[in-house]
């Protein structure tokens, strides 16, 4: 199986391990993805403004290019898929942005929201499976207890990211039980890390951090898994605990045995 | 001599505001056959009803139009008002000016041109119009109340004391219903068992009612005042007429692992039960997805212990046809699924529970034995946190539009209980507004803030986080000091929306009653007719028809009641004229109409038919007008045009269409 992928520009600088870890997973689990070719960045945060489209279109031309190949779009960054994902919704039911992006665009044929929008984590879950995931593990994580941080991005709004229940997620839960571990369920593990506020107001994002991992510690949580940049440089630099909180797929490298062949590759 | 009135009705201002009666008078004095036409502005009035009978008498007319309201509102009234006139009642129609017009336009431009066009077509019509005769049907003397909760035992009571025979059908084992599972009932705080199961024995012990209990309606046909009902009497496994309710079965029997519905979930029940003790019938049931003997056939255990020789593990279901004049539905409630509301940990906390689970906590009979204890280790709550409209007043699609309308008296009550009875006790109430209008209800609140010191907080929660202590972190926000809350909890209880019981929309659509888009039942009129379906003969009592607490639902109750005796009291109905009617020298008898015929109203007959002087035998179709509900489909499906509705032949309607389009 083949998809369009967006990695986005965070996946190439700083968080290149998400990248790196995805892909060898792919691999082992059997699909391809095919990176696109000259996407640019989605913008890092949805544009709400509802009569800008040069905003929205670096999105558009990613989704239109995933559906020439007739592929659906895998993304890794949370805010990416955030933003593409809402994107493709405006360009599926809302006629004015849908038009005037067309407009724009002067495609072949116009972009009417045809492409499928995938986070790696539903691939995993709804194409490959997570029984399918456990079966292609070598190296299963047994005895470790780890919680799973989703912030906003992935979550919410629900009724277009259609991702998960946006207030008891089951998703990285799964994934953990799959690859051998023990998921940590812990209340603030869908609550904001304060996102880019971590720029203006540290002092906020440092108090929504530490409800957080102060959380996941109480619950005993050895580490957090997280599918976000921003979400794991947060929860990294501003909050006072030692918790580890690293990327879902370097966890799922570690299990399915690919990891340490990333590790001497890579340079991150 | 044939010769059409026109009486436009300005309503107030109703339709005047917006439509310029004066153009319509002047527009419908100018269509074929009209001789009069004049404007009022209560054409409804007994000054307006006079106008119209004198220009009947005086001008000879052969029928009327009046553009007014819906017929829905006011067609039987200018129907017998032409009675009296000496006027066939059906040469009367109605041209909506009111709902179908001035109610949903704003300019007075585009309202006269609508006003006249339907004029021109009510009158295109009324000149196609023949005179008809209501024929008359008998009335069964026999009610049949849907439902043995409060709403329905008070109905049948009521009925009952008038003299009427009454059977319940309540598909639970016993009646009682959602009151049954109440600990204590506001503003008095009497006890809800108390004044409930006295009811519950009259309705037993009363000579003219029946109830069928573990039952439920399978079948409606008929038509007001003469219905058929089949009810089917799932098997309760125990013989009724043996059964001495003992009660040492249920002591005896092994399986004991499902969930006790009366106690709403909280503790468990055998396989072989009666909800509570004061049940009624006081005969248990076997459930038969728990009983070990009906599903492995090893067991038998309550047969041995059983002195009565009662139980019968071979019982079948068993269905009963019965007729009744009347059908009152009362439903009632269900408190809905909080599956959307994952934000107050409901599925992830034992300690998370709704109203009418705390309600089971406080009863001396529930899981607790009346101690106020946490679910999750037993212990008694320091601070408990009410939260108020979840699911209620939703904007969203994820819960409901509707104000509950009970829930802020009960968390009133809850609170004050609480208060009264373990005052060390934290209790806040978080609430978007407070609702208690009724008699001595915003007394009560007052009392439960003021001298039992409940700490109320407008504003909403958006969180409740379970701690790894175990306690409840209640995130919420206070609205009047604008400040975000964090609130140390060991016990939520949620005030759950509530919701018409899911068998309803069954139920209205063996009845074809209309229900609205909450699944509520839709009265005949929202002010003027609140018990009545719009189908005749059907009535409403309780929730079923909207949110209500009890003292509201008794009075529902027997305001429904005494429909029905006004109904049963009758001993002739007039029926509606307007039925299908098969023009029998053009019927080939196809079996179109009969195949899509909801009521069963046409058969076919061989008849013998001189066709241009050629004699010979036709199957033909027959319309059996004590039946039909003139529906119209079948002159829809009718492939030659043979059915036609009386009243509204299909003639009327192209001449009604020919008039809008012209």
């Amino acid at each position: 199986m083949k998809y369009s992928y967006y990695p986005g520009c965070t996946l190439r600088t700083k968080a290149k391990k998400l990248d790196a870890y995805a892909r060898a997973s792919a691999k082992v689990l059997g699909f391809e993805m095919e990176e696109i070719e000259n996407w640019q960045c989605c913008g890092g945060v949805y544009p709400l403004s509802g009569d800008e489209i040069a905003s929205k279109l670096s999105s558009v031309r990613a989704l239109n290019e995933a559906k020439v190949k007739g592929q659906e779009l895998v993304t890794l960054c949370s805010a990416c898929y955030h933003v593409v994902k809402r994107v493709n919704d405006d360009m599926r039911n809302v006629e004015d942005i849908r038009l005037r992006a067309n407009n724009y665009m002067k495609l072949d044929e116009p972009y009417l929201g045809e492409t499928e929008v995938l986070h790696f984590l539903e691939v995993l879950r709804d194409r490959i499976g997570f029984d399918e995931v456990k079966k292609k593990v070598v190296k299963p994580l047994t005895g470790r207890k780890i919680g799973a941080y989703y912030g906003c991005l992935l979550l919410r709004p629900s009724e277009i990211l259609g991702f998960d229940n946006p207030e008891n997620p089951t998703v990285m839960e799964n994934l953990i039980r799959a690859l051998g571990a023990e998921p940590v369920i812990y209340p603030y593990r869908n609550e904001c890390c304060g996102g880019y506020i971590s720029l203006k107001d540290k002092e906020l994002s440092k108090n929504m951090c530490d409800t957080v991992m102060n959380s996941a510690e109480s619950f005993e949580a050895e580490m957090l898994i997280t599918a976000c940049p921003l979400c794991q440089y947060n929860l990294t630099k501003n909050a006072q605990s030692d918790v580890p909180v690293i990327y879902f797929t370097e966890l799922l490298a570690e299990a399915l045995g690919v990891k340490e062949e990333v590790d001497a590759n890579g340079s991150f | 001599m044939h010769g059409i009135g026109v009486f436009v009705c300005h309503c107030g201002s109703n339709i005047a505001a917006t439509v310029d009666v004066k153009k319509v008078v002047e527009m419908a004095k100018l269509e074929p056959g009209v001789v009069h036409a004049e404007d009022y502005q209560y054409m409804c009035s007994e000054a307006g009803q006079e106008k119209i009978a004198q220009a009947i008498k005086e001008k000879n007319l052969s029928g009327i139009v009046v553009c007014s309201c819906s017929p829905r509102m006011h067609e039987a009234t200018f129907r017998k008002c032409a009675e009296k006139a000496g006027l066939n009642p059906y040469m009367v129609e109605i041209a909506n000016l009111r709902e179908q017009c001035s109610w949903i336009h704003k300019d007075i431009e585009e309202g006269t041109e609508k006003a006249v066009i339907l004029t021109r077509a009510a009158i295109a019509k009324v000149n196609l119009n023949t005179s008809l005769e209501a024929g008359e049907s008998g009335v069964i003397k026999r009610a049949l109340v849907i439902g043995g909760g409060i709403a329905g035992i008070q109905t049948a009571l009521d009925i009952a004391d008038a003299g009427y025979e009454v059977d319940i059908v309540e598909k639970t084992p016993s009646i009682g219903g959602k009151m049954a599972q109440l600990d204590k009932t506001f503003p008095t705080l009497d006890c809800s068992a108390c004044i409930l199961t006295p009811k519950m024995v009259d309705a037993a012990a009363h000579e003219k009612i029946n109830l069928y209990t573990y039952s439920e309606v399978e079948k409606v046909s008929g038509f007001v005042g003469d219905f058929t009902v089949e009810i089917r009497k799932k098997a309760r496994y125990v013989n009724m007429d043996k059964c001495t309710g003992c009660g040492v079965c249920m002591e005896k029997c092994p399986s004991k692992k499902a969930k006790s519905e009366f106690n709403s979930g909280l503790s468990n029940r055998p396989a072989i039960y009666t909800p509570f003790a004061q049940a009624i019938p006081n005969v248990p049931v076997i459930d038969p997805t728990q009983c070990i003997k009906l599903k492995t056939g090893k067991c038998g255990v309550c047969e041995k212990f059983c002195q009565a020789g009662a139980i019968d593990y071979k019982q079948k279901d068993e269905v009963i046809t019965q007729k009744y004049g009347a059908i009152v539905v009362a439903t009632g409630f269900e408190v809905i699924k909080l599956d959307n509301y994952d934000e107050y940990a409901y599925s992830q906390s034992k300690d998370v529970i709704t109203s009418l689970e705390l309600e089971r906590i406080m009863n001396a009979a529930g899981p607790t034995k009346g101690h106020l204890e946490r679910l999750s280790d037993g212990k008694p709550p320091k601070n408990i946190v009410f939260i108020q409209c979840v699911g209620s007043r939703c904007a969203e699609n994820k819960g409901k539009s509707y104000c509950s309308k009970i829930c802020c008296m009960y968390t009133a009550k809850h609170a004050m209980l609480i208060r009264d009875k373990y005052p060390d006790v934290n209790v806040t109430v978080f609430y978007i507004d407070v609702r208690t209008p009724g008699k001595n209800f915003d007394e009560f609140y007052r009392r439960a803030v003021e001298e039992y010191g409940v700490n109320y907080v407008k504003g909403q929660v958006g969180k409740v986080a379970p701690q790894a202590d175990g306690s409840l972190l209640v995130h919420g926000v206070d609205l009047i000091d604008g400040k975000q809350l964090k609130i140390s909890a060991d016990m939520v209880v949620l005030a759950a929306a509530i919701e018409p019981n899911p068998t309803v929309r069954n139920i209205a659509t063996m009845l074809t009653a209309s229900i609205d888009t909450n699944n509520f039942l839709t009265e005949a009129h929202p002010k003027l007719r609140p018990v009545e379906s719009p189908t005749a003969g059907v009535f409403l009592s309780g929730v079923c028809q909207g949110p209500k607490d009890i003292p509201e639902t008794v009075s529902q109750a027997g305001a429904a009641a005494i429909k029905v005796v006004g109904l049963l009291a009758k001993d002739k109905l007039m029926t509606n004229p307007c039925t299908a009617k098969a023009d029998e020298l053009l019927c080939n008898g196809c079996s179109a109409c009969a195949n899509v015929c909801p009521y069963g109203a046409i058969s076919y007959e061989d008849k013998l038919i001189n066709d241009h002087g050629i004699r010979k035998t036709h199957r033909v179709a027959v319309v059996n007008s004590a039946l039909c509900q003139g529906c119209g489909a079948c002159t829809v499906a009718c492939p030659s045009g043979v059915m036609d509705l009386q009243g509204f032949s299909n003639r009327q309607i192209i001449a009604e269409v020919d008039a809008i389009c012209r």
